[in-house]
């Protein structure tokens, strides 16, 4: 059983977003879609700066089984990524709502939304599994 | 649903991840397929190859029939227990399968894999016409591979002084029967480590046995990695029918001698070896981030272009290893494309990884 926190946002392609007191909002993937990867041993990371379009591919996640597009649940531009996941990736799979992706700032904060809440993502999850 | 290997409830016990391969429903992993790599390469862990399909030779012409049927030699298996890897071909040179046969007491055990079953057995009995032979399959068996320094260890505490003794005592490469079970010293990770064909009811009793004395259960997954990072071709990916051995890293499997041995495919052989230039299977070794994947082109500046048969990353390396099928004369650089971009690529020997220690 995977966990969902309530407080996020979720696209159907399995990233979550949170929007942060800045205004900012932070990206990652679920540990629903961890759990389906498996061991991560890489993740390609948009560049800084990068305008991104809502549904947009956003990076690489590859793990020992197959590489996985990542697209962004929001339109905006990348103003930080997480470098550390260059050196364990692996984190991904043991804290994947720790272990974010990017940062981007939205051109249109309404767009969270339209992304599904904890248990609408839920039920996307259990048609997956 | 596929077919279940006696072990099936238990994989789900242990919460395995179960996939379809070859049309039998197997664990992929139980948790991590990265740490059941390290748990092998480092200690010893346990994989239900049950599926894997197990065919005694007997008979008077045996020895004569599986000359012809192999490309390598079984004349080579001079003393009781030794094992031998081959390919079988067909006419054209192409790999049907390949297989590990065993001398046994009663004539000769040969292992081949599980999602070729059909189409081995019914080639291996077509190719008896004029042999007075007997191909049993033995489906009442199961099979366990214990692997890693110290599998036979560990496995010998657990089993009857008499199975103990033989384990202890088996070289590389060499296997016996004893009562039931037939205990044989090989495998498919690049480590030491046992291949156990047992009754398959004792399958489960024992499997528990080794996971309770801390051998972990180990999925397809990691054997994948292992296998790829010990240069071991997996059938189906690396070479099939439409490949022959010379471009699969398999020559030295090729029995040429002696000349008057006419086993099927042997022809074909000689004809591709006449006129040179068959591609070769190398290792690869991406020195950046990223993950070679089979399929991927691959680029030989000034000579041509091939494909990765095999690639994945390498937990014991840390990095991303492949074999790839490119040009005969490619040197020791090369490019792949991933995602639209090529990367640079060391050509190696494809054995990456041996008991535990990197080679590349």
């Amino acid at each position: 059983m995977s966990n969902i926190p309530s407080e996020l946002r979720y696209a159907a392609s399995h990233e979550w977003a949170r929007l942060e007191a800045d205004g900012s909002v932070t990206v990652g993937i679920s540990d629903h879609a961890q759990e389906a990867l498996g061991d991560v041993v890489f993740v390609e990371l948009p560049e800084v700066g990068k305008q991104l379009a809502a549904g947009q591919e956003a990076g690489v996640v590859e793990s020992v089984k197959a590489a996985s597009d990542i697209y962004s649940p929001l339109s905006g531009v990348v103003t930080a990524v997480n470098d550390a996941l260059a050196d364990a990736p692996e984190s991904v799979n043991g804290d994947p709502y720790g272990s974010w992706f990017y940062k981007l700032q939205p051109s249109d904060v309404s767009e969270l939304d339209k992304l599904l809440d904890a248990g609408a993502y839920q039920a996307v999850a259990d048609a997956d599994a | 649903m596929g077919q279940r290997t006696p072990l099936y409830d238990q994989h789900l016990a242990l919460g395995a991840k179960m996939v379809d391969f070859g049309g039998w429903d197997m664990p992929l992993h139980y948790g991590s397929q990265v740490e059941e790599h390290h748990q092998v390469r480092r200690d010893c862990g346990v994989f239900d190859v049950s599926h894997m399909t197990v065919v005694d030779v007997s008979g008077p012409a045996a020895k004569a029939y599986l000359q012809h049927l192999l490309a390598n030699d079984i004349d080579r298996l001079q003393e009781l227990g030794k094992a031998l890897y081959s390919g079988m071909l067909n006419s054209e040179g192409g790999v049907i399968d390949d297989l590990i046969v065993y001398l046994t007491v009663e004539g000769y055990r040969v292992v081949v894999n599980a999602a070729t079953r059909d189409k081995d057995l019914a080639w291996m009995q077509a190719q008896t016409a004029g042999f007075d032979v007997q191909l049993v399959e033995r489906s009442e068996l199961a099979m366990l591979a214990i692997q890693g320094p110290h599998a036979r260890a560990k496995t010998a505490e657990l089993v009857s002084s008499s199975r103990a003794a033989l384990i202890t005592d088996l070289k590389p490469f060499q296997g016996f029967a004893d009562g039931d079970w037939f205990i044989a010293r090989t495998g498919y990770t690049g480590e030491d480590g046992l291949e156990i064909v047992l009754p398959r009811d004792e399958a489960s009793h024992f499997f528990n046995e080794l996971v309770g004395a801390g051998i972990a259960p180990i999925g397809l997954g990691a054997r994948d990695t292992l296998r790829l990072e010990a240069g071991m071709n997996l059938y189906g990916q690396d070479m099939d029918e439409s490949v022959s051995p010379l471009a699969a890293n398999m020559a030295w499997t090729i029995a040429w001698e002696p000349a008057a041995r006419r086993f099927v495919g042997r022809q074909a052989l000689e004809a591709q070896r006449s006129a040179g230039a068959q591609p070769k299977l190398v290792g690869l070794v991406l020195e950046e981030r990223g993950v070679l994947r089979a399929h991927q082109v691959v680029r030989v500046e000034g000579i041509g272009e091939g494909e990765i048969t095999s690639g994945s990353f390498s937990p014991t390396l840390g990095k991303s290893i492949a074999l790839a099928r490119v040009p005969a004369n490619t040197g020791e650089r090369a490019e792949v494309e991933i995602r639209g971009k090529w990367y640079p690529v060391r050509v190696v020997r494809p054995n990456f990884v041996r008991h535990g220690k990197a080679l590349i």
